[in-house]
């Protein structure tokens, strides 16, 4: 894995913390940052739009209250998730260039429409 | 029913893509339906049991079980495709001559057929278990629910169908000379795809947290979910948006699988790299 993380001088430090990420991924702290969450109800996401800061690393957090998955997908954010019926999974994403995001959920395409605003 | 026929669909194009490409590069070689059969079988069957401990799944490794299981899968279908190559480096010119000696089928491939039915398989399995979870929302959710699922289904299934026909027939239309070498790229393309793909789930995952800046944007070109660039997505790793970390797989995996398969050409001689099976004209 080492080999294909881009490890120039000045971004040393950046890769230490991925492998240190990598070898003890339970308890890394660059997990514990605190997520944004975004609930799934009735195939619909509340709220539809979230704030998160651009340039950085962002957890989301999305709890599907429905019986039924979901698929959480985004080709703009890069992520493609399931989440159980009344489950919740976590996504990194970003750093992300100040913008507009949307997402949705796949399998309730005509409802699950959101977006992420990196500011 | 039309939505869930398409959603199936665009899951089931992946799998429908890679088996029109294994049946092109296995073209004339003994026993090869029953390898891919056996493959999509196989992928089906792992589809099921994957969706019923989907959440178990999920919950493995401090939530990162769902990204573990799709990378981990799509290395080994790096690994498959990469040995395949290099096996055909090494055997491809004994196989076209026992094409030509035998007429047409030829048994002396069925070791990398095993390769390429795990590809398949491993392709079936990961957009399989999907379409799994989302058909059974379906059946629990609607009235009614077995007739769409039925039609979304078999008619999603039939359609991926349809493209592997479609795609194998076309690149039936490339002479000989060329489609072994063509099958070759595009197998190494797909391979080097999939490592992008792998080192996202990681990045999604909070796994790899380096590398993960956006260097261009071509969306307003071409959208990785308009049906063209889905398609251009599987077979050679197009994406609108890489990533560095992205970038830096393909290229390592496009590197690794031409050095591996000039190395196992080595000493086969007369070279015969890239234009192993000119003789199957």
């Amino acid at each position: 894995m080492p080999r294909f993380l881009p490890c120039r001088a000045s971004a040393l430090s950046a890769c230490a913390l991925a492998l240190s990420a990598a070898l003890f991924l339970p308890s890394s702290p660059a997990r514990a940052d605190d997520p944004v969450t975004i609930v799934i109800k009735e195939h619909k996401f509340e709220p539809a739009e979230v704030k998160v800061p651009a340039n950085k690393r962002v957890t989301l957090l999305v709890d599907n209250q429905d019986a039924t998955s979901e698929e959480f997908e985004s080709g703009e954010l890069k992520v493609e998730k399931i989440v159980g019926g009344r489950k919740q999974i976590k996504v990194m994403i970003g750093p992300l260039a100040p913008g507009r995001y949307p997402f949705f959920g796949e399998f309730h395409e005509a409802t699950a429409q959101g977006a992420v605003i990196a500011e | 029913m039309l939505a869930s026929l398409i959603i199936v669909f665009r899951e089931v194009l992946e799998a429908g893509l890679i088996v029109g490409i294994v049946l092109a590069a296995t073209k004339g070689v003994a026993g090869r339906g029953r390898w891919v059969a056996l493959g999509i079988l196989g992928g089906i069957i792992g589809s099921c049991i994957v969706a019923a401990f989907a959440d178990g799944i999920s919950s493995l490794f401090a939530d990162t079980g769902q990204e573990l299981f799709n990378a981990g899968v799509l290395l080994v279908a790096v690994v498959m495709l990469a040995w395949h190559n290099a096996w055909m480096a090494q055997h491809g010119r004994e196989l076209a001559r026992d094409m030509r000696a035998v007429g047409q089928a030829v048994s002396s491939g069925e070791k990398s057929l095993a390769a390429l039915a795990i590809v398949i398989g491993v392709a079936v399995l990961r957009e399989g278990s999907e379409v799994v979870l989302f058909l059974t929302g379906i059946l629990a959710s609607e009235e009614g629910g077995i007739a769409t699922v039925a039609a979304g289904g078999l008619g999603g299934m039939a359609l991926g169908a349809l493209v592997s026909v479609l795609l194998y027939a076309g690149l039936l239309q490339i002479p000989t000379r060329y489609l072994f070498q063509t099958t070759t790229w595009l197998l190494t393309l797909l391979a080097a795809g999939m490592a992008a793909t792998a080192v996202n789930f990681l990045a999604q995952a909070g796994i790899l947290m380096a590398g993960g800046q956006i260097l261009w944007d071509t969306s307003g070109v071409l959208r990785d979910n308009s049906l063209v660039g889905q398609a251009l997505h599987i077979m050679v790793g197009y994406t609108d948006r890489p990533t560095e970390a992205q970038l830096i797989a393909y290229v390592a995996v496009v590197a690794g699988i031409l050095l591996l398969t000039r190395w196992a050409a080595r000493g086969n001689p007369p070279s015969n790299g890239p234009r192993m099976v000119n003789a199957a004209e």
